[in-house]
């Protein structure tokens, strides 16, 4: 089907699954304030919240296999507004499983935090179909506000507190950075509109701008803010570290996910004329982030920290895939295919953090999990396996390989070979086998403590979480020609008529 | 035989099924772990090492079949298998044998048996995991000889990682969490740098009619195109990843670590096979991908003198070792050296003779780590001075290790003397100034072997500890017994095995030299530069 985004109904029809799940978190809300709070309540309402996500779901699934299209507007129908949708949505489901376990454990009696979680999506889903920067500002917008409630809901841990503080203040001030960049951008083009940029925007008018130079500064900084890219990372580790587990999951996730997916449409919809400012921008904050990612992240000894800058990590082998999409369309296909596999062992390896940890969050350091091979086979069997995949072993570490061979495919392969920054890329993956392989160690090759701690039944949200993650991570690390046709179906559409870029190679394709 | 074999379309399935069986067996542990409730001690679960032994055994009977099914006259792919994998990336389930790597498939399947038997009693925690992921270990290095395919190969490279990092790090001595990530980092390392050069192969793979990318081992043969510069560094890459596996000198260094604190059978796994997947690894890929780049003569040079300072090094550090069982680690660099001495000359005979010394160090280095273990479960010490005249309490002890050790230094009649003695004639018709080094190394090999175990089995029995030792019991005399044989029966009459690697050596030789003659003719050359 084919929507006519000028039309005020058609618009909403291609909103369909947004709107779908605000309404119905709306709903809930309503249905979790009617009666006073109860934990039964708390507890309906968040397998209502999984439900509505399903349907949502249900209705992207089912909105791509129609090929639904549209051109130009505000917003995008594509196939890969629908693949970051099903990533977002998948996260979602597996944060709401893990936090229904968690609110047990920790005692916590919140309805709010579901509803939260799925306006945070809602926002999230209308970032990756944002095509104007109004809408990629209130998406972003929508997504946070509700993400910084979230990290402070603990409302009995400082520490949460102090993570709510910290990453709302710093959040309102990248926010600025966003606004100020989008700002200057109209000036110098007068539009907000991707498309619309993306033609005024050219090599010749580019050079003698430095109010959109200035522009695409800022949002490179907003942008940079979002996804924690080093240098301006400072706020992950102890938000992550301090906000309640499935929380931090979902940010190291699902935040990551949808940021990535505004960052290359805006970058490669918008900018691709003024490639020539920004690509050697983007590929040394990539080669920072994986480094400095990569070696503060062997220092830590605090699990939930070390996963925290592992995730930087993790957004500079994305941002590799960004810099490659300039000259291949490999580059969009293996940022969803890499977001699948890092959801999967991200959301697993928090998933058994949660099954480690005592209430009140007491044992998330590493020397905890010495000898939980002993304690947990099977939950440290599957932790191996999300390590592994983390890594980007192969086999072991089942889908983890196939998501990095895909960004450096895409890397090298683009037609301007970015062999050097495939290299570092590589290295950065040896100097994460260290803390990942710790982990490893401590679990499997470490005594047990002195003191074997009472084991606590696991949750059935968390166990099907670590169960289904390892299990789809290694099947579809065997066998991975399905996922990898349809992620290589899931481009971006880009609507600018007359390019004035140097068109995107079609040498190398499969 | 051949017709029995045929008649059940033997080749057809064979090479799958070894993949399969260890797999298979792996599972069957994996479930009786699922199902038990007890810890997994050897007393709690004593079938699981039946069940191993059982499963290799299978293997082993099954790969036998590949000796008479096997045709020595050609040098193309035998029992071939191809199915489509990830048809969008061109990748194939690929696998086939031919002179070389048929070889190397008998020796795992010969040596894994050997290794259950040599762990019997020895492990004693978590038996359960230890075995499977013993098997788990066999398909991913049967898969290493296997493979035709780049990135199939790389899978299997990097899978066997982690169960030999396992097996060292959780069944290991007492340095063991530092052996096993190094080896981990230092393996790791290498191989995703090969990552990098196989995926870049891969985008200039490209078939001329169809354009089609794929990483078959036939067609990146035939179609790669790139330039001698690229060439060069590719090279690079696959020689990083292979030396450190061999390991030459000075890419040895985890090497000694791995080998002393890797329980017996890890040690005897990671001596007997997988130190041969780096030497596989430069004549199956280095050099025929890259033949240009190799036979450069700076790098060739270099390599040469980084194999003889191996085994000069190897066997010099060897002597002053106190603990035997490094001693022995320190031997395999020498010995791998002699390999890759072979390999580089480029000469028939230094080749299969290359094949040989990789054959006959699996057998006596695999030997003498089964030996080592055999006393240390005795005494619980590896220090030579710990022992002295125990030829008197074990005398059938003593008798193996003198077999062995003569077989390891390279005596006549044993097999050793026929790999290092073909190695040497053949690289000698090229590099006389190498061999001549080179020979000083099995001076060396005779030195410290003999001198350790004059030390360890002669001299006065005056250590009260060792009166009392008991000799070999029945186990370990049947698979020493089974060792020994193999040492004779390739020492006196190797005529069968070398018969069958001729046609790939040759095949080998030719393919490297025409491919860089042509690589150093530009424009006349098969290979497009682009």
């Amino acid at each position: 089907m084919h929507f006519d985004l000028s039309v005020p109904a058609q618009l909403s029809a291609a909103l369909a699954p947004d709107l779908v799940l605000s309404v119905g978190a709306m709903l809930l809300l309503l249905f979790a304030a009617w009666k006073a709070e109860s934990e039964q309540r708390a507890r309906a309402v968040g397998v209502l919240s999984i439900w509505l996500c399903v349907i949502t779901a249900a209705i992207i699934i089912w909105m791509a296999v129609s090929g639904a299209s549209a051109d130009g507007g505000v917003i995008a129908v594509d196939n890969f507004r629908w693949a970051i949708d099903l990533v977002i949505l998948l996260s979602t489901i597996i944060a709401l499983a893990l936090a229904l376990d968690y609110a047990r454990t920790e005692q916590l009696v919140t309805a709010e935090m579901y509803v939260l979680v799925l306006l945070s999506s809602a926002g999230m889903m209308l970032l990756a179909a944002a095509r104007d920067l109004i809408m990629v500002f209130l998406a972003i917008e929508l997504m946070s506000i509700a993400v910084y409630v979230l990290a402070g809901l603990n409302r009995r841990s400082s520490r949460s507190a102090e993570a709510a503080l910290k990453y709302f203040l710093l959040g309102a001030f990248s926010t600025g950075f966003l606004l100020y960049g989008i700002a200057l951008v109209y000036g110098a083009t007068g539009t907000t509109n991707l498309s619309a940029i993306g033609s005024h925007v050219t090599e010749a008018s580019f050079s003698g701008a430095p109010m959109l130079l200035v522009g695409i500064g800022l949002l490179v900084v907003g942008f940079g803010f979002k996804v924690a890219l080093v240098p301006f990372h400072m706020w992950a580790p102890d938000v992550y570290e301090g906000a309640p587990t499935p929380i931090t999951a979902y940010m190291a996730v699902a935040v990551k996910a949808a940021a990535f997916a505004a960052f290359l449409r805006v970058w490669h919809e918008a900018f691709p004329g003024a490639s020539g400012a920004w690509l050697p921008v983007l590929w040394w904050l990539a080669v920072i982030t994986m480094v400095v990612g990569n070696i503060i992240a062997l220092a830590q000894r605090n699990m939930k920290r070390m996963l925290a800058y592992s995730s930087i990590a993790h957004a500079g082998y994305l941002l590799v895939a960004i810099v490659a999409n300039r000259y291949t369309n490999a580059g969009a296909s293996s940022l969803v295919f890499y977001l699948v596999a890092y959801t999967l062992a991200t959301m697993g390896a928090f998933a058994v953090v949660i099954a480690v940890d005592e209430p009140g969050e007491r044992r998330q350091n590493l020397n905890d999990y010495s000898g939980l091979w002993w304690e947990r086979p099977w939950a440290s069997l599957a932790m191996a396996i999300f390590m592994l995949s983390l890594l980007g072993f192969p086999i072991a570490g089942g889908m983890g390989f196939f998501a990095k061979w895909y960004i450096l495919r895409a890397a090298i392969g683009s037609s301007h070979p970015q062999v050097s920054l495939a290299v570092i890329l590589v290295i950065a993956s040896v100097i994460s086998a260290g803390y990942y392989l710790a982990v490893i160690i401590y679990m499997f090759m470490r005594p047990r403590a002195a003191q074997p701690v009472e084991r606590r039944p696991l949750g059935l949200g968390t166990s099907l979480v670590i169960g289904v993650s390892a299990a789809a991570l290694l099947i579809f690390g065997i066998f991975p020609a399905g996922f990898v046709g349809l992620t290589s179906r899931s481009q971006p559409t880009v609507q600018t008529a007359a390019q004035a870029s140097p068109p995107i190679a079609a040498a190398h394709r499969q | 035989m051949q017709d029995f074999l045929t008649s059940i379309n033997y080749n057809g399935w064979v090479l799958p099924a070894l993949l399969i069986i260890p797999l298979v067996g792996a599972l069957v542990i994996l479930i009786q772990s699922a199902l038990a409730r007890d810890d997994g001690t050897l007393a709690a679960a004593p079938s699981a090492r039946w069940v191993a032994l059982i499963t290799f055994l299978v293997e082993l009977v099954v790969s036998l079949g590949l000796w008479w099914s096997f045709d020595p006259g050609s040098s193309a792919w035998q029992a071939r298998v191809s199915t489509a994998w990830i048809p969008q990336w061109g990748a194939r389930f690929d696998v086939g044998v031919d002179g070389i790597s048929l070889f190397m498939v008998l020796l795992t399947t010969f040596l894994m048996p050997l290794s259950v038997l040599g762990s019997w009693t020895s492990v004693k925690t978590k038996v359960r995991s230890y075995y499977a992921l013993m098997l788990i270990l066999t398909t991913g290095m049967i898969g290493v000889f296997l493979a035709l395919d780049l990135l199939l190969f790389y899978l299997m490279w990097e899978i066997m990682l982690i169960p030999m990092y396992f097996i060292i790090g959780v069944w290991g001595g007492e340095r063991r969490i530092y052996a096993s990530i190094k080896f981990f980092i230092y393996t790791m390392l290498g191989s995703l740098l090969m990552l990098v050069g196989i995926i870049y192969l891969w985008m200039h793979s490209g078939d001329p009619f169809t354009g089609q990318l794929s990483f078959s081992y036939d067609q990146i043969l035939q179609h790669a195109a790139v330039s001698s510069r690229a060439a060069l560094w590719l090279f690079g890459a696959f020689f990083l990843a292979f030396a450190i596996k061999v390991p030459m000198f000075p890419f040895h260094t985890w090497l000694p670590d791995a080998h002393t604190e890797a329980p017996t059978a890890g040690s005897v796994i990671l001596a007997g096979i997988m130190l041969k997947m780096g030497t596989y690894g430069f004549l199956r890929f280095a050099l025929p991908l890259f033949p240009g780049a190799a036979l450069t003569p700076w790098i060739r040079n270099l390599i040469l003198i980084l194999a003889v300072v191996g085994i000069l090094y190897g066997a010099l550090v060897a002597m002053v070792q106190p603990d035997f069982k490094k001693l022995v680690a320190y031997s395999s660099v020498s010995h791998l050296g002699f390999v890759m001495l072979g390999i580089f000359s480029l000469t028939l005979q230094s080749v299969q003779g290359a094949l040989m010394v990789m054959i006959n160090h699996g057998i006596s280095t695999g030997a003498l780590f089964l030996l080592i273990g055999m006393i240390y479960e005795r005494r619980h010490t590896r220090m030579i001075d710990a022992y002295g005249g125990i030829a008197r309490v074990m005398p059938m002890f003593a008798a193996l290790l003198t077999l062995v050790s003569m077989s390891s230094i390279g005596l006549p009649a044993t097999n050793g003397f026929v790999g290092e003695f073909l190695v040497l004639l053949g690289s000698f018709k090229t590099q006389p100034w190498f061999v001549l080094f080179g020979t000083i190394g099995v001076i060396l090999a005779a030195c410290y072997l003999l001198w350790a175990i004059k030390r360890i089995i002669y001299h006065r029995l005056d250590k009260p500890e060792n009166e009392h030792l008991s000799d070999l019991n029945r186990r370990e005399l049947l698979m020493m017994g089974v060792l020994a044989a193999a040492i004779l029966w390739i020492g006196i009459y190797p005529a069968p095995i070398l018969k069958r690697m001729e046609r790939s050596a040759g095949n080998f030789v030719e393919q490297v030299q025409t491919g860089a003659a042509a690589s150093n003719a530009p424009r006349l050359g098969m290979r497009r530069a682009r």
